[in-house]
């Protein structure tokens, strides 16, 4: 057997591993962060666009949706430029990422939108708030409920898939471990180690988004609390029945 | 929704529209003893045509609400009372007719004649003069009920924020509620949060009240104290409308009574008339229904 832990705990501590890692997190945050504002706008357009920009909207869907996300990064890095748009690394990373989360995103924002209860539009227009005031105010706040659980999973998912960024030569984990083999040739020890990196961002997320869902959570906690005298002196009289029986 | 569903929520109105009554204060008890004196017409409902999808809900129904009266409107589910009062906050488009709520022609502008529909932006405007309660409070979940009192005035109407708070304060003062403004919905009771809706709307200084069947989705016990709200608000001088099987609260507090059938207004009385010398059958069917019980 040729598996050396002293190469596996060096690379663990490595430079180029540790950069790496840090790409990975930054290059997910900033294209979840741009995605999420691309969902937002075609899930918006889909569902209350003119003709037009619901075309628009289906259109984006449907065609990140539909094909493959390396496809996408390689077209964009390495093809765009055969007509003329030239892109940095980062840049093409960073548009292919957010464009393909972008479209898995507008769907679930848009079944997060349906989730919010009718009433919810009409009490904000009784109110006198206009479409716009509506939206951030009522319901976009309270679709994000619904939203957050499904949105954890895809930043789960964006995380590893920064990955495939590695084939345009962005420096993150995956890159970084590549050119780390290719050096000493310790193959196992080297992505052994890249998957731990993924492990770890991946469980401190899970945490992350853990509290995230909490917060959310929190206005539609248990309602017994402050429940209606009557009902107080029923759980009162059950509460008393309970202690006699046991 | 079902019309199961209605069904049953009628019933229950109606089942506890007797109880109501015993627990509320005898006929107009005005404050003071005044005569109570209404103002000048608020709004104003002309010949208003409303159908979904082929369903003719409103049949050219017209009705003048003047300031400081409390209209009640009484009927059936499917009469069309609800989309009445939606069309009037313009919750609902009109097919013909026209409508005037403080002093705004709700919906449209008007310009040598022709008809011009307003933006949304417009309409949100005339919406911000009326307040509206609903069956099923509508509160928002999210946020605390301080925060569902103020949202409006601070977004909508630029209020400083600490004023806003100070406004709200004095109506959960005024709901019976002060201690519950950092509460969620959620953790209120039915009747506590149709309260805090009342108050939500009332954060707005609307000239005028619409209520939606504000006591249809209650249990029994909770209906009179949201009723005693109500009827406070009309003693103070405030113009509703209010759709109600609540007979009690029309007893005490209505200037004029409504009934509503099949899309048309078919008996307009005071509370007195309106229960002992209605002229409609189908007023007299509705009464003999609802003194069954």
């Amino acid at each position: 057997m040729n598996w050396s832990w002293s190469y596996f705990f060096e690379y663990l501590t490595n430079g180029l591993m540790l950069q790496g890692a840090w790409t990975t997190v930054w290059l997910s945050v900033v294209s979840m962060a741009i995605g999420l504002g691309l969902g937002i706008v075609a899930a918006l357009m889909k569902m209350y666009g003119n003709r037009a920009l619901r075309y628009v909207a289906e259109f984006y869907i449907w065609l990140f949706r539909g094909t493959p996300i390396l496809i996408q990064l390689v077209i964009i890095y390495t093809g765009l430029p055969q007509i003329g748009i030239r892109l940095s690394v980062i840049e093409a990373a960073i548009l292919g990422l957010a464009l393909n989360e972008g479209a898995y995103l507008a769907e679930i924002i848009r079944a997060g939108i349906m989730a919010v209860d009718k009433g919810q539009d009409d009490a904000g227009r009784a109110l006198g708030m206009t479409w716009r005031e509506r939206m951030w105010i009522v319901i976009l706040p309270q679709a994000t409920r619904t939203i957050i659980p499904p949105l954890g999973n895809q930043f789960n998912g964006m995380l590893k898939t920064t990955s495939l960024a590695s084939v345009i030569s962005m420096e993150e984990l995956m890159r970084n471990a590549q050119m780390l083999a290719q050096i000493e040739f310790r193959v196992l020890e080297v992505y052994i180690v890249a998957a731990v990196w993924y492990l770890v961002l991946v469980t401190i997320w899970h945490q992350i988004q853990l509290r995230i869902e909490a917060h959310y959570e929190k206005p539609f906690g248990p309602a017994a609390a402050v429940a209606s005298e009557g009902e107080r002196e029923l759980a009162k009289a059950v509460r008393a029945a309970g202690a006699t029986n046991t | 929704m079902s019309t199961h569903g209605e069904m049953a929520m009628t019933e229950t109105g109606q089942a506890t529209a007797a109880s109501a009554a015993d627990t509320l204060p005898e006929p107009p008890a005005r404050p003071n003893g005044k005569v109570k004196t209404l103002g000048e017409p608020i709004v104003t409902v002309e010949q208003v045509h409303k159908s979904f999808h082929g369903n003719h809900v409103l049949k050219g129904v017209s009705l003048t609400v003047r300031q400081s009266e409390v209209v009640v409107i009484a009927g059936r589910s499917g009469s069309g009372k609800s989309t009445l009062l939606r069309c009037i906050d313009r919750l609902e488009t009109i097919d013909d007719g026209r409508i005037v709520a403080c002093g705004n022609l709700m919906g449209f502008r008007e310009t040598n004649g022709r008809r011009v529909a307003l933006r949304d932006h417009e309409i949100a405007r005339q919406q911000r003069e009326m307040g509206m309660v609903f069956q099923n409070f509508n509160l928002f979940p999210h946020i605390s009920v301080i925060d569902n009192i103020t949202v409006a005035p601070i977004r909508i109407k630029k209020v400083p924020r600490a004023q806003a708070r100070e406004e709200a304060r004095a109506l959960l003062e005024r709901v019976g509620l002060p201690e519950k403004e950092n509460a969620y919905p959620r953790q209120l009771s039915g009747g506590q949060q149709q309260r805090v809706a009342i108050a939500r709307a009332l954060a707005m200084k609307p000239q005028v009240l619409l209520f939606d069947e504000p006591t249809s989705a209650l249990d029994p016990e909770m209906i009179a104290e949201v009723l005693d709200v109500m009827v406070d608000l009309s003693h103070q001088g405030m113009t509703m409308i209010v759709v109600t099987h609540e007979m009690g609260f029309a007893r005490a507090a209505a200037d004029r009574v409504l009934l509503m059938h099949e899309g048309s207004i078919v008996e307009d009385a005071p509370p007195e008339d309106f229960f002992t010398k209605p002229t409609s059958d189908h007023t007299r069917a509705f009464l003999s229904k609802i003194l069954q019980h």
